[in-house]
């Protein structure tokens, strides 16, 4: 099963993932990206892409 | 770096040809480019090294190995720099590293994230229309660029910042020497010291009156200023960078994207008929017409391979986003404009930390901005020869000058 985690420490808030895969990732009042829960990778096609948009490189793909 | 004769290499910026806007870098200036990541001569004497794969500019941009901090000695620069002032610099954080960066850009985050920007729609949609309305009232044929590209990305910022829209022939005019690569270093002070003085004056009024207001700058005072995190110097120059960036940049993507889109009327006549499409139309509009045509500069400050290229500390570095956004690697049929194809990975917003935090509003301005052109007026067309049109050569964000049509 793969995932996806957040830095948020590193995130610029450029929305990217937001715009790429909005069932995935939110950004909270400070802008900055959140998973959203109980979705366990809807589409990894979109995830990946969103994890190669990210311009900080602040996502990344996670297990197998 | 001293070692580096300069005379022989290629002078950059390259200028787009004369009659072809859409060619960011034309066949001559092309075959003198020796490699991906190749020096090239400055118009302030020295040289950088320009950087032109989409995954060079990638790992580029991402990378901590680079400052983009204008004031360091040895800089790439593409005009003399103004006489250096601290007060000047503050607040703009574009030119700044590492927290001092992210600390004024999280400020801003949410102000411009999607779900923020889809709440002001309707306020675009207005502008637009109003634009459209005043076009159409006046006479035939009419100059698009006046008319249309330039109003509604400045009455929309207005209106965010909470500045008044009536001054914009000051703000505008300053903002042209700002990014103009051949204005001298005192017109370009005198620019910046107008520019501040004014936002001085208006945040001051804010800030005196007890309702600052719920526009950007009133809420930055209410939230910021007051509790001590941020000081006023800092919040002229963020309201300087916003203003600019704010309008210069979408003003020239609506004017060229129109003078394209009249030579393709299939898009044009999709964009009225199924303006859902219009996502994908404006991302490929972005790529092709990659606006910041003179790259992103920026400064080594250590040693770091790039494409293969041993870049030391110190070194000047531009990332050319347009040629990046032609890497037949990444797009195929690169040089084509398709507004159907996968254009996501485009580089025209930058990469990394100075992402343009701008992009949302910037995408949803050019959606509702061509759709209701097409729309409102389906018949539009150009009214002078297109290989005629003056264009921004000089300008740090290209575009046209002028777009005169009729309908
Ligand atoms: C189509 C329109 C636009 C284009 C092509 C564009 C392009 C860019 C690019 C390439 C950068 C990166 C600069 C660098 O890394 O040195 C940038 C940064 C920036 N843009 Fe935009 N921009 C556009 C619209 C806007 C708008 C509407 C705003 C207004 C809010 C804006 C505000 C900014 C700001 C504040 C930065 C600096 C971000 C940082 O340093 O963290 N831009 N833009
Ligand atoms: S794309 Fe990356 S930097 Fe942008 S909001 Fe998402 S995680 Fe943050």
């Amino acid at each position: 099963m793969s995932g996806v985690t957040a830095d948020r420490d590193v995130c610029v808030g450029a929305g990217m993932c937001v715009l790429t895969a909005p069932e995935l990732f939110d950004q909270d009042d400070e802008g900055l990206v959140v998973l959203i829960d109980g979705k366990p990778d809807p589409d990894p096609a979109l995830t990946q892409r969103a994890v190669l948009l990210c311009p900080s490189g602040a996502l990344r793909v996670t297990g197998s | 770096m001293g070692d580096v004769v300069t005379d022989r290499l290629p002078l950059f910026p390259f200028l787009s040809p004369g009659d072809d806007p859409f060619t960011p870098v034309g066949g001559a200036d092309l075959r003198r480019l020796d490699g991906p990541v190749t020096r090239v001569r400055l118009p302030t004497g020295g040289w950088t090294w320009l950087v032109t794969r989409h995954g060079d500019v990638k790992q580029m941009l991402r990378s901590d190995a680079f400052s983009a901090d204008m004031a360091r000695p040895g800089f790439p620069l593409l005009r003399q720099a103004p006489p250096q002032t601290p007060e000047g610099r503050r607040g703009g954080f574009i030119r700044m590293d590492g927290e001092e960066h992210l600390r004024l850009r999280r400020m801003l985050t949410a102000e411009f994230m999607i779900k923020n920007i889809r709440r002001i729609e309707p306020l675009i949609g207005d502008v637009v229309d109003g634009a459209l309305t005043a076009l159409q009232a006046g006479q035939r044929p009419a100059d698009l660029v006046a008319g249309f590209a330039l109003p509604v990305p400045s009455l929309v910022i207005c209106h965010l910042l909470g500045v008044p829209y009536a001054d914009h022939g000051f703000f505008q005019q300053r903002s042209a020497i700002l990014l103009d690569r051949t204005a001298g270093p005192l017109a370009v002070r005198d620019a910046v010291t107008g520019l501040r003085s004014y936002l001085g004056r208006l945040i001051e009024d804010k800030r005196v009156s007890g309702t600052p207001g719920d526009d950007l700058l009133g809420r930055l005072i209410t939230e910021r200023v007051r509790t001590g995190e941020l000081e006023v110097g800092e919040l002229i120059g963020m309201a300087l960078l916003l203003l600019i960036a704010g309008h210069e940049t979408t003003a020239n993507m609506i004017g060229l994207s129109v003078l394209l889109l009249l030579q393709h009327p299939q898009v044009w006549d999709r964009l009225r008929a199924e303006p859902a499409q219009a996502d994908a139309v404006v991302e490929e509009l972005l790529r092709y017409l990659t606006i910041v045509r003179q790259g992103l500069p920026r400064q080594a400050i250590r040693d770091v391979e790039v494409g293969g290229r041993r870049i030391r500390a110190g070194e000047p570095v531009t990332a050319l986003l347009s040629l990046a956004n032609r890497d037949a690697e990444v797009f195929d049929a690169a040089q084509e404009f398709d507004p159907y194809r996968e254009a996501h990975q485009h580089l025209a917003f930058g990469f990394g930390v100075h992402q343009c935090i701008g992009q949302p509003l910037a995408r949803a301005e050019l959606r509702i901005a061509l759709t209701g052109l097409a729309a409102r007026l389906p018949g539009l067309r150009l009214a002078a020869d297109p290989a005629d049109l003056p264009k921004r050569d000089n300008s740090i964000v290209y575009g046209l000058a002028e777009l005169p049509v009729t309908w």
